[in-house]
């Protein structure tokens, strides 16, 4: 802006800049003015970077604050009891202060594997579907209508349990199977879960079909494979690190659902024996407790133990799936 | 044909990394002429122009060593402020850029940033530098339309009217018609021709026929070197290095 | 001989072929229909159950003496209170996020290893259940020595929505065009002024997306609230006070045994979901009036 600092060598290089003459134009404010403007908007621009930084690093760290946080509370259980005693005890009698948490950390695990092994594929079968085989029409109409199921509270997802689950296992598939069940159960929970994941893999997977250029499949197709051929062979394992992706967000999803599964899961805290028998996850048993907890010794510090062990299975599940994406994608290239 | 120094480029070193991607440049740039960077494709043309504007400070893992001296200052030199380098360089970038707002904010935009506040003095502005670029007729009566919904010429054209508002002393073009169709091409070279009596003007091009009908002055780097420079009639009648006569009849690209 | 035979193969793989591409789409349409047949049972289920018992009484007023053994009133105070704490949540989680992202995106590196380890944090946060975050609002609420109120409930959802908006965000805003910051800082833009006036406008449907992910998320989620903001059966009328939620609501209204209260938590399961429906339409709506400047 300011041409005038000149020193000698300067005004040997340059003539009068047109600057000058469209200055003149605009009419602006004095140099020592602008030099002033200019470095309070340099001033806000290193202030806001600063306070950025500070907001992003509090943000980052925010994972090890509630990690810290949890354990700091849980602290007074882990004095009395062994950390192994508590996480391999079967035993849950609080009032006699015995805080096994053996059957809830089994509860969360069956009841999160049936909703998996029920949802995944179903829906990859659903977004292949959608995004390679159905019609224009169909495609326009379902996908909003995933999208839109996405947002419905999972409160709803656990009345619908109770409402149609529930009596479907107790009625028909325990007795088709010879035994008794409340349908308070672990298939209720896992298929509950499994339809509340439903959008979510659904929308992910599909997004990663669509960002397949087209040209891979007409190669695939212009071979003479077959549509499905062209799915298995090309678009599949094209997509397979969107897919892990998908599956992991369902999942992580599925880990931590508290109300649908405490409706449905029947929370007798033994660990699981069948499908059809009740179960009593991590988050069912924290949300459930929360009346007793202040008046039982104990109680709140094992309850902030269970979301720090909550807290635990997530994390680990999650390091363990990003070193699986890790090599697939290794692998693709 | 007489030339003066705008832009003094000494011992220019740039490093992506490991890789070397400009080799000890030195030149002049003379002033209120267009200078033409051309060579092969990867041979660090755009990195020589980004050089100028210090956009390659954005690069991830970037060294830049020597020095850029413009009336004397060096621009390299981490202690300018950068914003104050920038403006005085305007950039025109391969696709054209509006920013996401209407054609008249897009040239109104630099002047505010600069502190600029009163309207009658910005209508004038907005008038003025479309109609230096000749868009001011074709868009007068839809100055609040969304400059996404232009042509891409007259995006482009847009571009160079709001690179021209904040007052530059250097206008940088990097392959600025490459995108473009061929009227609106030669649009924009027509406005190249202008504007470089007021203005410096450096220019990446791939094209050769656009680099002989514009530059003054040339420069032909081949893999980070500068291989030759001088007036375009030289280099382009009379090249003195092997390798340019090669790459001017065609042989290497 | 040798001939007919080669033919007969060709015709077995070809004839495999067929009936593996034809089992495989018998499956996917099935797998679809299950799929969206159980959607829209859900949905109709909402509706039919719902939409009998919501009256306007329901929407206005707090519920009255004896409301959950069947008498009058409504849950004008989960609605007013489900609001508040997910419009207080979504206030603070923008003034946390959009500054992490734009200096994600604007100010570090691309490739910096700051800038990963943050998102990867953002990932992790991501996937912690809600539940653990109403626990962590508990601890910290025992901390300060706060009870069960409105200020809690803010905080938790904060904590609920804070990853998933900045992680949003942030896909948004890594698709400005890096051309566009460029040509900003030619005009002589600071970053910060490249961020405010051309990145959050280049943007904006995105980044309003983003907080309406959030804000479903929020509205719909019941652990964490249920140990911060409490319940209560009236409108909070400070940050202190206890605020109730919808749904808790629900789950409160569906532990009763009388039928007409159950069928009351129907009722607030379709307001819940025509909120939801109505801010993504909004939402839709409004992307689409922003976009009109947008760069394609």
């Amino acid at each position: 802006m300011d041409t005038s600092s000149s020193s000698l060598s300067q005004s040997q290089l340059s003539q009068p800049l047109p600057s000058d003459q469209t200055a003149a134009l605009h009419g602006q404010p004095q140099p020592a003015l602008i030099r002033l403007l200019q470095g309070s908007r340099l001033i806000k621009d290193k202030l806001a970077a600063a306070s950025m930084l500070f907001l992003t690093i509090g943000s980052s760290l925010m994972i090890f604050l509630i990690a810290l946080q949890l354990y700091q509370r849980s602290r007074p259980i882990l004095a009395m009891k062994g950390l192994a005693e508590l996480l391999f005890s079967t035993s849950w009698r609080p009032l006699r202060g015995e805080f096994g948490f053996f059957p809830f950390i089994m509860g969360t695990l069956w009841v999160t594997a049936v909703a998996v092994i029920i949802a995944v594929p179903l829906c990859l079968l659903t977004a292949i579907y959608l995004s390679e085989y159905a019609p224009r029409m169909v495609r326009e109409w379902a996908r909003p209508l995933v999208d839109l199921l996405a947002g419905i509270p999972s409160v709803v997802y656990g009345l619908w349990g109770i409402l149609v689950i529930v009596p479907l296992i107790k009625n028909y598939i325990a007795p088709a199977f010879g035994t008794f069940s409340t349908g308070y159960s672990v298939l209720a929970a896992g298929m509950v879960l499994a339809i509340m994941i439903f959008p979510v893999i659904i929308h992910v997977s599909v997004e990663v079909f669509g960002s397949i250029p087209y040209e891979m499949r007409e190669a695939a197709l212009s071979l003479g494979a077959t549509g499905w051929q062209t799915v298995k062979y090309v678009v599949l394992r094209k997509a397979m690190p969107g897919i892990i992706a998908a599956v992991v967000l369902g999942l992580s999803r599925a880990f931590g659902e508290t109300m649908a599964v405490l409706m449905v899961a029947g929370n007798v805290a033994r660990v699981p024996s069948s499908l059809l028998g009740p179960a009593y996850p991590l988050p069912a048993l924290i949300a459930n407790s929360y009346g007793e907890m202040l008046s039982v010794p104990l109680y709140d510090s094992a309850l902030l133990l269970a979301s720090l062990i909550l807290l635990a299975i997530v994390l680990l599940f999650n390091i363990l799936s990003r070193l699986i994406l890790i090599r697939v994608e290794r692998n693709i290239q | 044909m007489e030339l003066r120094p705008h832009v003094s480029i000494r011992n220019l070193n740039v490093f992506y990394g490991n890789e070397h991607a400009l080799k000890n440049i030195t030149v002049d740039i003379p002033q209120k002429k267009i200078t033409a960077i051309i060579g092969p494709s990867g041979c660090g043309k755009t990195t020589l122009l980004r050089s100028l504007n210090r956009l390659v400070d954005s690069v991830d893992g970037v060294k830049v060593f020597g020095q850029i001296l413009v009336h004397g200052q060096d621009i390299l030199d981490p202690k300018i402020e950068v914003t104050e380098v920038r403006k005085k360089m305007g950039l025109l970038s391969q696709k054209p850029y509006p920013l996401p707002m209407s054609i008249y904010d897009n040239i109104a935009f630099g002047p505010r940033l600069h502190g600029l506040r009163d309207k009658k003095r910005l209508d004038e502005i907005v008038e003025r530098y479309l109609r230096e670029v000749s868009l001011w007729d074709e868009v007068k009566d839809r100055l609040q339309a969304p400059a996404s919904k232009l042509s891409l010429g007259q995006q482009q054209r847009l571009c160079l009217a709001r690179g021209l508002a904040v007052e530059p002393e250097i206008i940088l073009g990097d392959e600025p018609t490459s995108a473009l169709d061929p009227k609106s091409s030669q649009h924009i070279e027509a406005r190249f021709l202008e504007l470089k009596e007021k203005y410096t003007i450096v220019i990446v091009t791939h094209i050769l026929r656009q680099a002989r009908r514009l530059a003054d002055y040339v420069l032909f780097l081949y893999f980070g070197e500068l291989i030759e420079h001088g007036e375009a009639s030289e280099v382009f009648e009379n090249p003195k290095e092997a390798m340019t006569r090669e790459y001017i009849k065609g042989t290497i690209s | 001989m040798d001939r007919v035979k080669k033919s007969m193969n060709r015709w077995k793989i070809i004839n495999r072929k067929k009936i593996e591409e034809r089992i495989f789409k018998c499956l996917m349409v099935a797998s679809t229909l299950i799929i969206l047949a159980v959607l829209l049972l859900i949905l109709a289920t909402v509706i039919v159950r719902g939409l009998p018992t919501l009256s306007l009484a329901m929407l206005t007023q707090v519920p009255r003496g004896g409301y959950y053994l069947g008498q009058g009133g409504g849950v004008a105070n989960a609605i007013v209170g489900s609001l508040l704490v997910c419009a207080g949540a979504i206030g603070l989680a923008i003034m946390l996020s959009l500054p992490t992202v734009l200096y994600l995106n604007v100010y570090a590196r691309k490739s910096s290893p700051f800038a990963s380890f943050t998102r990867f944090s953002f990932d992790v946060l991501w996937g912690v259940p809600s539940i653990v975050y109403g626990a962590f609002g508990f601890a910290i609420m025992l901390f300060f020595g706060l009870r069960t109120s409105l200020l809690g409930g803010i905080l938790a959802v904060t904590f609920l929505i804070l990853p998933i908006m900045s992680r949003t965000m942030d896909e948004v805003v890594r698709m400005v065009p890096a051309e566009l910051l460029e040509i900003s800082y030619c005009l002589g833009a600071t970053k910060l002024e490249a961020a405010l006036r051309v990145v959050i406008r280049q943007s904006l449907p995105g980044l309003l997306t983003a907080v309406l992910i959030a804000f479903g998320r929020g509205v719909g989620d019941a652990a964490s609230v249920m140990f911060t903001a409490g319940f209560t059966d009236y409108i909070p009328t400070s940050l202190l006070r206890p605020a109730a939620t919808l749904p808790l609501a629900i789950f409160f209204q569906l532990g009763t045994p009388i039928p007409e209260v159950q069928n009351r938590a129907y009722a607030c399961a379709f307001i819940l979901t025509v909120i939801i429906l109505m801010i993504s339409v909004g939402s839709r709506l409004l992307s689409r009036k922003f976009t009109k400047h947008n760069l394609r």
